[in-house]
């Protein structure tokens, strides 16, 4: 019985938490990592690419909440989805026009792009804010869980509760989706197959008569698709602020290198790996281990290796780790 | 070498926020004009009388003349720095001509990008890079058809039965595959446009005498099946032993021009080029 109350224990605070968030964490990965693998930069305003995709979608989730529709349990959110995908797309191309596609022309090296992204960020961050301001935002509505606390303790009969919420579980479904559509499209379908030629020579690519222009805006919209999905994913699960999407940055691009940059399978991979190590070395283990360990053994502590204030350090840390000794990531990252 | 502010890296050696490109073969869409009706009898392809080097920088190419007629082997041949790989680059417009005009099919091309060369009919093989390492042999040669809107099955068969090792590779990544394999991926990739001439830039380069034999007997076959090949080979001998035609380049210019049995029998050039 204790066994299991330890178990339902971990579940509920570190296992299902963290699968949630790893799902949220690859989702934004992959927009890093086909980025890298086609346009051949790192993408700092990625974050703020998510929270413009998770605005869009909570002001048309406004309107329709506000217009009586609903999506019954569900929340409204998945309905304004598409709404706020669209917008990121268009967003996206345009910056393309506007900025990537000059460095483009003149062939520049790809690290001026990396410093124009840089600035792309800091102009989505203002708009984001200046849109809908920079305090916490819900949006979520609906059923708020699968399974509460009390009513999994009512069924089992045990001392510990398990809460499964409806965002939880709609995130790892919708991730599954997203990434089935997308190795489906870059395996199987010609224009997948012709991006992932150009990933890998653009040279060659060219030759074969691949439109660089049309790769680059299928890529875009793609990335526009990931991004506001995981951004909103994130915005359900948790809340929706500015900063923290921001802040987000850090462990998505640790993600996508700890896998192996340009490697989809690899961006999910990390999104898990960094997902599961940063809830575990935040999570205080004293009542796991009061339910296992021997009479008399409960620790005084909490048992809580970094609190949650330094959750970045988890991430910077294993940044640090594998690009000192495995800088290609652990899936070896090149092309897509 | 350029004065363009937006090539400077910096010493940039961060591997991990860029991907450095794969190694450049040049421009292959640079701005491009329009063919237009050459007047007169001229071979199927002729680059002739070209002058040219890459960029703004020097004159690499002096007067070169470079043709081939159908179902023949054309090889052009040299010491090293020659020229020989530059010439074959002009022919296929990777190269700023001063001088010269390159005719395909009696049509003139010099204002063509190699892009736009590529859907007049022309198939290039470069000497590096020259397949996508990181998808299959099979996905290798759709990309090669990738401007065929038509059913190309029926081409990738032909290729199957040219490289019949590729038939029992065709799930493999083509990174996976040794030199002489990797070099039939990169020919069959060429063929699946079905090319009115195919350029080869030393298809034999780094792979071991015995793989160099069966490439040359792979070559011969392709050339019977009526596609003009124009070739660039470091292996001379081999090379004219198996040529209709053979150019022999010097510092950018014409050196010899002759039938490969010719320039084999030719006192001087044995000398200077086959090693007496």
């Amino acid at each position: 019985m204790d066994l299991l109350n330890a178990l339902v224990v971990l579940m509920n605070f570190v296992i299902v938490p963290a699968t949630a968030y790893g799902a949220q964490l690859a989702l934004g990965a992959l927009g890093v990592t086909l980025i890298y693998g086609i346009l051949r930069f790192s993408n700092f305003a990625h974050g703020d690419t998510m929270a413009f995709g998770a605005m869009v979608t909570i002001l048309v989730t406004w309107g329709l909440q506000g217009a009586g529709i609903t999506l019954g349990p569900l929340p409204t959110a998945l309905l304004a989805l598409p709404v706020g995908i669209a917008a990121t797309g268009l967003l996206l191309v345009g910056t393309d026009r506007v900025v990537y596609r000059f460095y483009r022309r003149q062939k520049a090296k790809p690290v001026i792009y990396v410093i124009a992204s840089l600035g792309v960020m800091f102009i989505m961050n203002g708009i984001v804010r200046f849109i809908i301001g920079v305090d916490d935002q819900r949006f979520s509505d609906g059923e708020r869980f699968i399974i509460s606390a009390r009513t999994f303790r009512e069924i089992t009969g045990l001392e510990e509760g398990l809460a499964f919420r409806t965002s939880q579980a709609i995130t790892i479904v919708v991730a599954l989706i997203a990434v089935a559509l997308l190795f489906w499209f870059l395996n199987r379908t010609r224009t997948g197959k012709s991006m992932r030629a150009f990933s890998d020579n653009e040279d060659l690519a060219l030759l074969s008569g691949i439109n660089p222009e049309r790769v680059v805006l299928v890529t875009w919209l793609l990335v526009a698709a990931l991004a506001t999905t995981a951004g909103v994913l994130y915005g359900l699960d948790k809340s929706f602020k500015p900063f923290t999407y921001f802040q987000l940055l850090l462990p998505i691009f640790a993600a996508a290198i700890v896998g192996g940059l340009g490697n989809p399978l690899g961006a999910i991979l990390g999104g898990f790996i960094i997902a599961f190590s940063e809830i575990s070395v935040t999570y205080a283990f004293r009542k796991v281990v009061e339910y296992i360990g021997p009479e008399g053994w409960e620790p005084d502590g909490l048992l809580q290796l970094l609190s949650t204030d330094y959750k970045f350090a988890v991430s910077f840390g294993i940044l640090l780790i594998v690009l000192l000794l495995r800088p290609t990531g652990i899936m070896k990252g090149k092309s897509v | 070498m350029s004065d363009n502010p937006y090539h400077n890296d910096r010493g940039n050696k961060d591997r991990s926020i860029t991907k450095p490109p794969a190694e450049s073969m040049g421009d292959p869409v640079s701005p491009s004009g329009a063919a237009t009706k050459a007047e007169g009898d001229n071979p199927f392809l002729i680059g002739r009388a070209m002058t040219g080097g890459y960029g703004k920088g020097a004159d690499i190419l002096h007067e070169c003349t470079i043709s081939v007629e159908p179902g023949e082997i054309a090889v052009i041949v040299g010491p090293n720095g020659a020229g020989k790989s530059t010439a074959m680059k002009a022919v296929f417009g990777m190269l700023n001509l001063r001088k010269g005009h390159v005719l395909l099919d009696g049509e003139d091309i010099t204002a063509l990008s190699p892009q736009d060369r590529v859907v007049k009919g022309m198939g290039f093989v470069p000497q590096t890079s020259n397949i996508f390492t990181s998808m299959t042999v099979e996905e290798n040669l759709e990309m090669g058809a990738f401007i065929r809107r038509d059913d190309f099955r029926q081409t990738m068969e032909q290729v199957y039965n040219l490289f019949p090792i590729l038939r029992d590779k065709r799930r493999q990544p083509a990174g996976e595959l040794s030199g002489g394999q990797r070099q039939q991926v990169a020919v069959g990739r060429a063929l699946m446009t079905k090319p009115k001439v195919l350029m080869l830039d030393e298809p034999t380069a780094g792979v071991s005498p015995i793989v160099m034999d069966e490439l040359f007997d792979r070559i011969i076959e392709v050339a019977r099946t009526g596609i003009p090949i124009l070739m660039v080979e470091q292996n001379a001998r081999q090379a004219l032993a198996i040529a209709d035609k053979g150019f022999v380049m010097v510092q950018g210019r014409n050196a010899f021009t002759g039938t490969g049995k010719e320039l084999l029998a030719d006192p001087e050039v044995r000398k200077s080029f086959l090693g007496g």
